[in-house]
């Protein structure tokens, strides 16, 4: 089988671009953050009278993007 | 139906013509040879990261989203927003998978998943099951996006008895054939930036003038009944709308990317990195479908479900009509047709090149791989170009003569299907532990068990799965990968016993950038 193990065979300089960086971890934050509804289905507190389940998801497509960002610029060659 | 709105109509048909010439002008934008399959059905792999983020966007955020979105706000309430989770969990997936895809592709000049899953796996079949796969979940969505144009056509006061009635339709689509035939993926991507922004345009209206028309948010939800403005608290022993809610936006989220128009517009940056960056940019879309998903309370707030001029319009279209009636109600004439040009060009992107990647599928991993297997370049193109056409006219007869509900029907269960092709090309990008012969059982399986969840579920998306005594309902899309899964895994080592795995093509080194 031409399995090949993430890391095996590869140079020091090619391990920089491939599979896994600790970065990575940093996702898992908007994942838990936005697909666990308990912790944003309320109304309370309102931001300019929008319920609390409408802007917290909201603000987290900004999070979101930032943490990508970040992730990117990190791991970025 | 109310009469002919003329400005509106005047200002949408202006628009429709300028997109009309620059679809055809987009055959000389960074010229090449559209006899070669690769420059007419993926822009010859030259767009840079701005060009990518105007086309993936146009691509991914239809018509029929725009549509369909407020419309189940309008309807159901809370649980659309799960279109924003959903939005946000899929760019890690798209930053962590497809720039490896692209790499590789781009390394063997591979113009489909299929053709990667070919080229990784050393086998055709599984690499037909992909197409096949691609293939037919890609139609009904082309057909949704017909929906989209209908609504917006009905509500600016154009109708007709019987298939007359259908006559614009008809010509928007033979537009869209004529130029997708002759640019290929140019012309979506040309006309993507003129659709984005007015959509930009649309929804900062809507979401800056219409609350203020209806005395500001507090005021909108406090007409809402409380039943819709929040998910409901599940009972003792069950997930209830919870787990529905979260496994619908990672389910739909882990399926976005392996549509094949979506694979289509990430083959044609010029890039990995081009991809990478768009993980990071393409939210900004997230963000507008977001507002949009409030602007379908703004419809209940303004009651315009009550309103006698929209009866007819939410007789024919029911809640798909909301949208249309609430631009109709709060905007001027001249601003009703740029909302609506921005939703009619909206269906016209992605279903030129749902298309596309449709015609790319069935010429490289069907025609090719079992009909005439040494085609030239230019015989491939042009089989690709009237495939794009049967396609397309496919879905048009599937709107004119069927009811919109089975495309509906279709394009869910679509989604149940596309994401069984998620062992073999997102994991597959990773690793070639898999045996191709469990992945294809666990393809099979998971299409198998998801169609019947969906028909338990009296054709619904969401299947409520029963264990001891606990209940979850959840997206069967879901609940069926991951049966693929657990077969792939468990059948991998004995498939092995069996039979000798087929060579790998590619290198781990060719799923990165060249050093």
């Amino acid at each position: 089988m031409p399995d090949r193990p993430l890391g095996e065979d590869m140079n020091q300089q090619d391990r920089r671009h491939s599979g896994w960086s600790w970065w990575h971890l940093l996702f898992l934050i908007q994942f838990i953050a936005v697909l666990w509804p308990p912790f944003y289905n309320r109304a309370e507190p309102t931001l300019i009278g929008l319920p609390f389940f409408y802007w917290y998801q909201l603000l987290w497509i900004i999070i979101g993007a930032i943490l990508t960002a970040a992730v990117h610029f990190a791991t970025d060659d | 139906m109310q009469e002919i709105n003329w400005t509106a109509l005047i200002i949408f048909l202006a628009l429709f013509a300028f997109i009309t010439w620059l679809g055809f002008a987009a055959a000389h934008w960074r010229k090449g040879d559209l006899d070669l399959l690769h420059e007419w059905g993926l822009g010859g792999r030259r767009f840079g990261t701005l060009i990518t983020w105007f086309l993936i966007g146009g691509d991914l955020y239809t018509a029929y989203t725009f549509i369909a979105v407020p419309a189940l706000a309008f309807g159901a309430g809370a649980v659309a927003f799960f279109a924003v989770p959903y939005t946000i969990v899929v760019y890690p997936i798209l930053f962590l998978v497809f720039p490896r895809l692209w790499y590789v592709c781009h390394r063997h000049n591979y113009i489909t998943a299929a053709d990667f899953v070919r080229g990784r796996f050393g086998n055709r079949w599984l690499a037909l099951a992909m197409a096949i796969t691609g293939i037919v979940a890609t139609l009904p969505y082309i057909a949704l996006q017909l929906v989209g144009l209908q609504v917006v056509i009905g509500g600016m006061g154009i109708s007709g008895t019987g298939y007359s009635g259908d006559l614009p339709l008809v010509i928007a689509f033979i537009v869209l054939a004529a130029f997708t035939y002759t640019s290929g993926l140019r012309a979506p991507a040309s006309i993507a930036i003129v659709k984005d922004i007015l959509i930009y345009l649309t929804a900062f209206a809507a979401i800056i003038a219409i609350p203020i028309q209806l005395g500001g948010f507090e005021k909108i939800f406090a007409a809402i009944p409380a039943s819709k403005t929040l998910l409901a608290t599940p009972g003792p022993n069950t997930t209830g709308a919870y787990g529905a809610y979260a496994t619908l936006a990672l389910g739909s989220a882990l399926a976005l990317f392996l549509y094949p128009h979506s694979i289509t517009g990430i083959l044609a940056a010029s890039s990995g990195r081009a991809v990478r960056r768009n993980a990071a940019l393409l939210p900004g879309y997230s963000f507008m479908l977001g507002l949009l998903a409030l602007v379908g309370f703004f419809a209940i707030a303004a009651g315009v479900g009550d309103r006698p001029e929209f009866a007819a319009g939410f007789k024919q279209f029911g809640n798909n009509f909301a949208i249309p009636a609430l631009f109709l109600d709060s905007f001027p004439s001249w601003f009703v047709g740029i909302a609506f040009a921005a939703v009619g060009i909206g269906a016209l992107v992605p279903a030129a090149i749902m298309s596309i990647a449709a015609a790319n599928l069935y010429t490289r991993n069907i025609h090719r791989e079992f009909i005439n297997s040494a085609p030239t370049d230019q015989q491939e193109a042009q089989l690709a170009k009237w495939v794009s056409l049967i396609v397309k006219f496919g879905a048009l007869a599937f709107i004119v003569f069927l009811p919109s509900k089975f495309a509906i029907y279709l394009q869910l269960l679509g989604g149940i299907w596309i994401i069984q092709t998620l062992p073999a090309v997102m994991l597959g990008v990773y690793t070639r532990w898999f045996n191709e012969w469990a992945l294809m059982i666990g393809w099979a399986v998971g299409i198998a068990a998801g169609t019947a969840m969906f028909i338990a579920a009296n054709l619904a998306p969401t299947y409520t799965l029963a264990v001891a005594g606990f209940s979850f309902p959840g997206y069967a899309a879901l609940y069926a990968v991951i049966v693929n899964l657990v077969l792939s895994v468990v059948l991998t080592p004995l498939f092995n016993l069996l039979v000798a795995g087929s060579a790998d093509e590619t290198e781990a080194a060719e799923y990165q950038a060249p050093v």
